[in-house]
């Protein structure tokens, strides 16, 4: 059986807080919930399934569908890090297809801002049960400095510069300009980037995604619910997922899970990546849009530096417009996991609600990618393609 | 600009996971060992108890030539004291995570031949990490 149209994205709603320190964890996530049933037209009885990852506090689902006192009958709370979200858009579809749910909401939420998180350059031990944790910490990962190894990789192996990668920056901060809710909204240039302080060489400041407070959270309804609304549907016609990992000492940091996440989405949606109108994808740093990209199949594997550069991601400038909210690079990172604003993002340029300035004419056919955990040490991919009907 | 080498944590004890404790008693005896397979024949990194190949439980400690290629590196510069980390293809095949020391950073390379160097850590037995050859 086919997923394909077996469900609808009803409700989408980003939090407009970038620092809330005045706020719970589970009180964004409520907030939340509010705007994405509101903006669907649905109410708490319609919900009658429940998803959420690792930012959501207590243990798994349990603590939060009693907070917001749900009466569900599914539950989901896979975490693969900041692509949990695409991957719960797919498990929630496969949900209703099989008849566990009608109504499903996932919320995510998080304030590392308010908390003063050095999220990028601090190492953390974790539990030393994790079995790789021993073999790894001592030496010092980051987040930014196992992206870092990833680019300086590419680098190597195809020849990609740092002027490349500042694009993709670079078109993030055109977008950023219309968004009022966005951290950073000035227009920045090639220069502005590679002249900004190295944090883990060869990656910039500029490179690196925002901090954030917020949250976000999404409505997946089956077709009988989705059709008796007031809003433009957007079907999900595509879904796909996988881990990439060391493979047992056989590290090859030249492509991501997305070579297998975006393939079966492909696959599933019948369609092919020059096909796609609009594309969100996940950009904690540059590195990862480039080789997301090129795993993705929008580009020859090598070729993502000629393709991101001279404004190709840039709304009514480029071929494929990307992250049209401002992305994590210069938006919104909340719980410094970007899965569900890359959902939210495609779901109103499917709408055509998208800012004036940045909506893609037409867009009917768009795709949201994530990339959760560490590219270089081991990562979750999901990708999702989606339908304007 | 003159090495510095940063202080290096341990994570848990040398008996954290009972199946890996003859790793870390060796780095404490100054030697670098890996896991072979009986199975496969492979070598394998991180260490574990079971070959991450083909799933066989025939593993056996054997001595590394202590040689390698640096396959990725970056310099952390924002760090109270920067440092290398780094992915190094040893010769016995498996690339394992760990840090480029006692050398200029801003001189590494992706291809550069390393050889082992064993550094002390705060609170476990020194660990393997890697010097341009
Ligand atoms: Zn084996």
């Amino acid at each position: 059986m086919s997923l394909k149209g077996a469900a609808y994205i009803a409700g989408a709603y980003e939090h407009p807080t970038r620092k809330a320190p005045d706020k719970s964890v589970a009180m964004l996530h409520a907030e939340c919930a509010i705007g994405a049933l509101a903006d669907a037209g649905l109410s708490k009885s319609d919900v009658d399934g429940y998803f959420c990852a690792g930012d959501a506090p207590g243990m798994g689902p349990l603590s939060m569908v009693d907070y917001l006192n749900l009466k569900v009958r599914h539950m989901d709370a896979t975490d693969i890090g900041g692509s949990s979200y695409l991957l719960h858009v797919a498990h929630a579809a496969e949900a209703i297809a099989a008849g566990r749910c009608n109504v499903a909401l996932i919320t995510l939420s998080g304030r590392p801002r308010s908390e003063g998180m050095a999220t990028g350059t601090t190492p953390r031990a974790g539990n030393t049960a994790q079995p790789d944790v021993q073999f790894e910490y001592p030496y010092g990962p980051t987040v930014v400095n196992v992206y870092a190894m990833c680019a300086q990789r590419h680098m190597y192996e195809f020849g990609t510069t740092s002027e490349q990668l500042a694009w993709i920056k670079v078109a993030a901060s055109h977008h950023a300009q219309w968004n009022e809710h966005a951290m950073l909204r000035d227009v920045v240039t090639v220069e502005d980037v590679v002249n900004s302080p190295v944090v883990a060489s060869p990656l910039h400041r500029l490179d690196c995604c925002v901090i954030s407070d917020g949250g976000g959270a999404l409505v997946v309804v089956k077709p009988e619910i989705a059709a008796s609304l007031k809003r433009p549907k957007v079907k999900i016609i595509g879904m796909g997922e996988a881990p990439k990992g060391q493979m047992g000492g056989n590290v090859d940091l030249t492509y991501s899970g997305a070579r297998f996440s975006g393939a079966a989405a492909f696959e599933m949606a019948g369609v092919k990546p020059a096909d796609v109108k609009y594309a969100s994808i996940y950009d904690s740093f540059t590195i990862t849009v480039l080789m997301q990209l090129e795993d993705l199949g929008f580009c020859e594997k090598g070729k993502g530096g000629k393709f991101v550069a001279d404004g190709n991601l840039i709304s009514g400038v480029g071929k494929l417009p990307f992250n049209t909210d401002g992305g994590g690079l210069c938006n919104n990172h909340p719980a410094n996991r970007g899965g569900i604003t890359k959902v939210i993002e495609a779901v109103r340029q499917l709408r055509g609600e998208a800012h004036p300035k940045v909506q893609v004419a037409n867009c009917d056919l768009a795709l949201a990618h994530g990339t959760g955990g560490l590219l270089g040490t081991r990562h979750g991919s999901a990708t999702l393609i989606m339908e304007r009907e | 600009m003159a090495y510095q080498q940063r202080k290096i944590p341990f994570a848990g004890t040398i008996d954290s996971n009972p199946e890996t404790k003859p790793f870390f008693e060796a780095c404490a005896a100054g030697k670098l060992v890996l896991p072979h397979c009986g199975a496969c024949g492979k070598a394998h990194w991180y260490p574990r108890g079971v070959c991450p190949h083909c799933m066989s439980q025939n593993l056996s400690w054997k001595d590394a030539s202590g040689q390698g290629t640096v396959y990725s590196f970056s310099v952390m510069k924002r760090a109270p004291v920067p440092y290398a980390i780094a992915y190094v293809t040893l010769a016995e095949g498996p690339t394992m995570l760990t840090n480029i020391v006692d050398c200029d950073l801003d001189s590494i390379r992706i291809g550069q031949k390393v050889a082992l160097r064993f550094v002390p850590t705060e609170d476990g037995p020194p660990l393997p990490m890697f010097t341009p050859a």
